[in-house]
């Protein structure tokens, strides 16, 4: 099949037509905008659903063959059981037993415990995945082994995937700690608590059909709902549904790498001298073990200096949790939660506000989370000479991470990548970026051991800091250095076709992976 | 195996920016390459094509190469080879990485020596930003932190890693490993910029002049005029004793350090955190080494988790009165260099001695006064000292006199 491809706004060769459907190609930043109405999910009509409110099915199967799962369906998931969920391979190992055929998997990431999915890849139960993949999924992917073309979405992508009609969810499979009878659920309680449900509120409200499963069944009501029983058809209630242990970590832990401590540290000296850190501010920094030192560094300089950030949001954190109740945070908004501390803390604290991507990330929503932080903290695979960054692949070609929300955050006023400037004889910035997932113009200050690079188009950040000690370097030098130290990289070779498209927020495709030849 | 396989390096899941190289130099067959390495895509051509220039070097055509490369730099490959290569090849031939440029710099006699970082000798992942870190010094192990049966290896490594890393202005050192073994480590260091050595358990007047003689002999071998200076360790009974004799046996010592593990034990005491039974020692080394008109050094301290207890024993090391301390982690150093930093009254202090002794010079004056009291040229030169370090801490602007002055003119 050949297919057609065109050039996008940012210079990328794109299809014009991806899984038999037509594609957009990259516009630039808020220029694609959709006209017409919301997708819709088929009415629904309370007399076809029991009385007492009680939804409770005996089984998974019951509850798929109920909501009349056929070949070539959408099914999504979410993933806030991270590395401990425990059900969503299952949904797709009865859909093998069944003989169901070309699924579509639509989650909101996967983690390295799907790689048992790949079995049903190869037998035809799975056509394709459209979500976040990383590890073996994406290696998977790569070598050019997954029927269908893969569609990489940031979490708010994937929300204005939903609300324009783009991926039609025919069943929504939602993990949930604890539930009722009726359907009605939240993240925290049981024995699989995960601390919010941040990722499940469009599938909720946007699938065909939408079964809750869960392993602590709670009278009703179940609350607080963040999944509200309205919208669910079936509950199914099972021993387990995530590994405690993988779904939370006990405690997330500051990075001991002397070398990645020196990027947090030059971090936290950026955004002081730079004067973007002050009273007030509204910031967000991943769970990374390099972005949990910066908080803890900021939160130093803050509580020094006697400010207060006016809000924070989550992947919350205990160190977050410590900025919040020692004063140094008004509020969490929290998607999802990274530690035992942070769950005990949504528990305690009511500052600590579940927030979900579906109001922080979305496209079609009327105004953005993220567009009014001040601070916001990312990590990207590699950064090109014009800022351009790459969160999918690595180097060498693979695939082999999800975006999460990091297009999404793009959107902050002050976007920093702390990023080491070569990872073992890898450099990190690079001539151009082997993926585009994010445009330079939005990419504002790489920070490595090496030196601090700040995009020319924030002269007024370059100004800051420069009667500082700060040590400012032109990205073009820091690439230098690094090929100094490293050597000149090859590039991987590919062959032409196309086994993933990366969206951009809006839902045009900014660019592609291609398979690598081996 | 064969004597005419080697294999040298570290691979495994945990290894990082290292390699593991095995050779079997054949009779026919030409140069056949197994790599297997995490970087494979972007550099195993380059990696192919190094060795490939490298064995043409040693005469080398036929041979079976494998490498099991973690991310390795090209200075480590080089260095890996050529000590597979030796093991095999009598050779006096030296495959060089080119000379950093960047690492052109000279030392000084009397520059600061606060924090010393230790990074071991044949552990590249922890060489290549260990300049990063703001140490004064970078010490290259080849004594205690390299396995006996490691160390060819790691000379080469450290050979290479002074010709090529970049140690943004620190002083370079290497403690080389005791008696004939460390007379030979030099003959590889000494042509590479090196700018100090540390002689470890020193504990006799000849065996600084045997290195010294040494270096001197190399430096006019080779045709270098840089000075290279010695920092004795004090680790034995006997070296304590003979501390005066050592600090002042060679112009070119400029430090006398302690190292207090190796002492306690040779002492047949228990080191305690107190380090009672080490007290006479260090006093002794700190008074022989002011006697002798250089830089005591204090032992490392060996709980790198415990940043608290750090900072009391470098209080208490600083009130004896050492001037620097080993380091053996990175987050070490801004505490040592902290603790060994002037406090604001001496600083303040300081400011006062330097001006007036600015003003007495620029009128000509002999005599420095502050007020009425008459101040001595040594102490002078303390606070200029003091000063200078603590510009360099970031303690004080680098053009504080001019601040000072327009403070004077608009209080005038």
């Amino acid at each position: 099949m050949t297919v057609h491809t065109v050039k996008n706004s940012a210079g990328r060769s794109v299809p014009s037509e991806i899984n038999g459907k037509p594609a957009i190609p990259f516009r630039g930043v808020g220029k694609h905008k959709p006209a017409g109405s919301k997708y819709s999910p088929p009415i629904p009509s309370c007399s076809d659903y029991p009385g007492d409110g009680n939804k409770v099915v005996a089984t998974i199967e019951e509850a798929l063959l109920r909501c009349g799962i056929r070949d070539g369906m959408t099914i999504s998931t979410h993933h806030h059981l991270r590395d401990g969920d425990l059900i969503s391979n299952r949904i797709f190992e009865i859909a093998s037993v069944m003989g169901v055929r070309d699924l579509v998997w639509f989650p909101s990431a996967s983690f390295p415990c799907n790689e048992p999915v790949i079995k049903y890849l190869e037998d035809g139960t799975i056509n394709r995945i459209e979500g976040s993949m990383n590890g073996p999924l994406g290696r998977f992917v790569s070598e050019g082994r997954m029927k269908g073309t893969a569609v990489l979405r940031s979490h708010g992508g994937r929300v204005q995937a939903i609300q324009d009609g783009e991926v039609r969810i025919d069943i929504a499979v939602l993990v949930a700690p604890s539930a009722d009878s009726f359907g009605n659920a939240r993240g925290t309680g049981g024995q699989s608590a995960c601390g919010v449900l941040g990722y499940a509120k469009a599938d909720a409200l946007y699938a065909d059909k939408v079964i809750v499963v869960t392993d602590n069944l709670v009278d009703l009501p179940c609350l607080p709902m963040e999944i509200e029983g309205n919208y669910v058809d079936y509950v199914v209630v099972v021993d387990k549904i995530g590994i405690p242990e993988k779904i939370v970590s006990g405690t997330t832990q500051i990075t001991k790498s002397p070398d990645r401590l020196l990027i947090a540290e030059l971090t936290a000296a950026f955004l002081e001298k730079s004067g973007i850190l002050r009273d007030g501010v509204a910031l967000q920094a991943g769970a990374g073990g390099t972005s949990l030192a910066i908080a803890v560094f900021i939160h130093e300089i803050m509580k020094n200096k006697g400010w207060k950030s006016r809000l924070g949001f989550g992947g919350s954190t205990k160190y977050m949790v410590n900025m919040l109740e020692q004063g140094q945070m008004g509020y969490i908004l929290d998607a999802q939660v990274f530690d035992l501390d942070a769950v005990a803390s949504l528990e305690r604290n009511p500052a600590h506000i579940p927030y979900s991507v579906f109001n922080a990330y979305n496209y079609h929503s009327k105004g953005n989370l993220t567009s009014m932080m001040d601070i916001m903290i990312l990590g990207a695979t590699e950064v090109d000479l014009n800022f351009n960054g790459n969160v999918v692949t690595h180097s060498d070609g693979y695939l082999l991470h999800g975006i999460g929300g990091w297009q999404n955050c793009l959107h902050a006023r002050n976007v920093i990548l702390p990023l080491p400037l070569f990872r073992d004889r890898i450099p990190v910035i690079v001539d151009e970026v082997t993926t585009l997932c994010g445009p330079g113009e939005m990419i504002d200050v790489i920070i490595t051991e090496r030196g601090i690079a700040i995009n020319p188009l924030r002269q007024d950040l370059i100004d800051s800091i420069k009667n500082s000690e700060l040590p400012l370097k032109t990205i073009r030098e820091l690439k230098d250095e690094a090929e100094r130290i490293c050597g000149k990289p090859s590039k991987p070779v590919f062959d032409e076709k196309i086994v993933a498209a990366v969206k951009w927020v809006d839902g045009t495709v900014i660019d592609v992976v291609r398979k690598i030849r081996i | 195996m064969s004597n005419n396989t080697a294999i040298v390096g570290n691979s495994g899941p945990k290894t990082r920016s290292d390699c593991q190289i095995s050779i079997e130099i054949c009779k026919s067959g030409g140069l056949q390459t197994e790599l297997v390495s995490r970087v494979g895509v972007l550099y195993g051509e380059s990696i192919r094509e190094q060795c490939k220039t490298q064995l043409e070097y040693f005469g080398i055509k036929n041979a079976i190469l494998k490498i099991n490369d973690s991310g390795a730099l090209p200075f480590v490959i080089a260095a890996r080879l050529e000590a597979a290569i030796k093991k095999l090849v009598q050779s006096d031939l030296e495959f060089l990485p080119g000379m950093n440029e960047e690492n052109n710099y000279p030392s000084r006699r009397d520059r600061f020596r606060f924090a010393r970082l230790y990074v071991p000798g044949n552990t590249p992942s922890m060489m290549i930003n260990a300049g990063l870190h703001s140490a004064d010094g970078i010490i290259l192990d080849l004594e205690d932190s390299v396995a006996p049966e490691k160390k060819d290896e790691a000379l080469l490594l450290v050979r290479n890693a002074l010709r090529q890393i970049n140690f943004y202005g620190a002083e370079k050192m290497v403690r080389i490993n005791q008696g004939e073994r460390g007379l030979n480590d030099l003959e590889t260091v000494i042509p590479q910029n090196v700018h100090l050595i540390l002689i470890p358990k020193c504990e006799s007047v000849s065996s600084v002049i045997r290195v010294d003689e040494k270096i001197k002999e190399i430096n006019a071998r080779c045709g270098i005029d840089s000075q290279v200076f010695l920092m004795p360790i004090i680790e034995t009974a006997l070296g304590v004793e003979t501390a005066f004799e050592i600090a002042r046996s060679s112009a070119s010592v400029v430090a006398l350090a302690i190292g207090l593990e190796d002492l306690t034990a040779d002492m047949g005491v228990v080191r305690t955190k107190e380090g009672r039974e080490t007290f006479y020692a260090r006093t002794r080394v700190i008074n022989a080494a002011r006697a002798a008109g250089i830089q005591p050094i204090d032992s490392v301290f060996s709980d790198v988790g415990d940043m608290e207890a750090l900072r009391q024993t470098i209080k208490e090391s600083r009130a004896l009165g050492f001037e620097g301390m080993g380091c053996i982690h990175p987050r070490q150093v801004p505490v040592v260099r902290n603790g060994f930093a002037p406090e604001a009254e001496e600083i303040e202090k300081s400011m006062k001695i330097v001006l007036a002794y600015e003003e007495a010079r620029s009128k000509g004056a002999g005599v420095v006064a502050l007020g009425t009291k008459m101040i001595d040229a040594p102490v002078v030169r303390r606070a200029l000292r003091t000063i200078e370090l603590s510009v360099k801490l970031g303690l004080l602007a680098e053009n504080w006199m001019d601040l000072q002055m327009d403070n004077k003119k608009q209080t005038d």
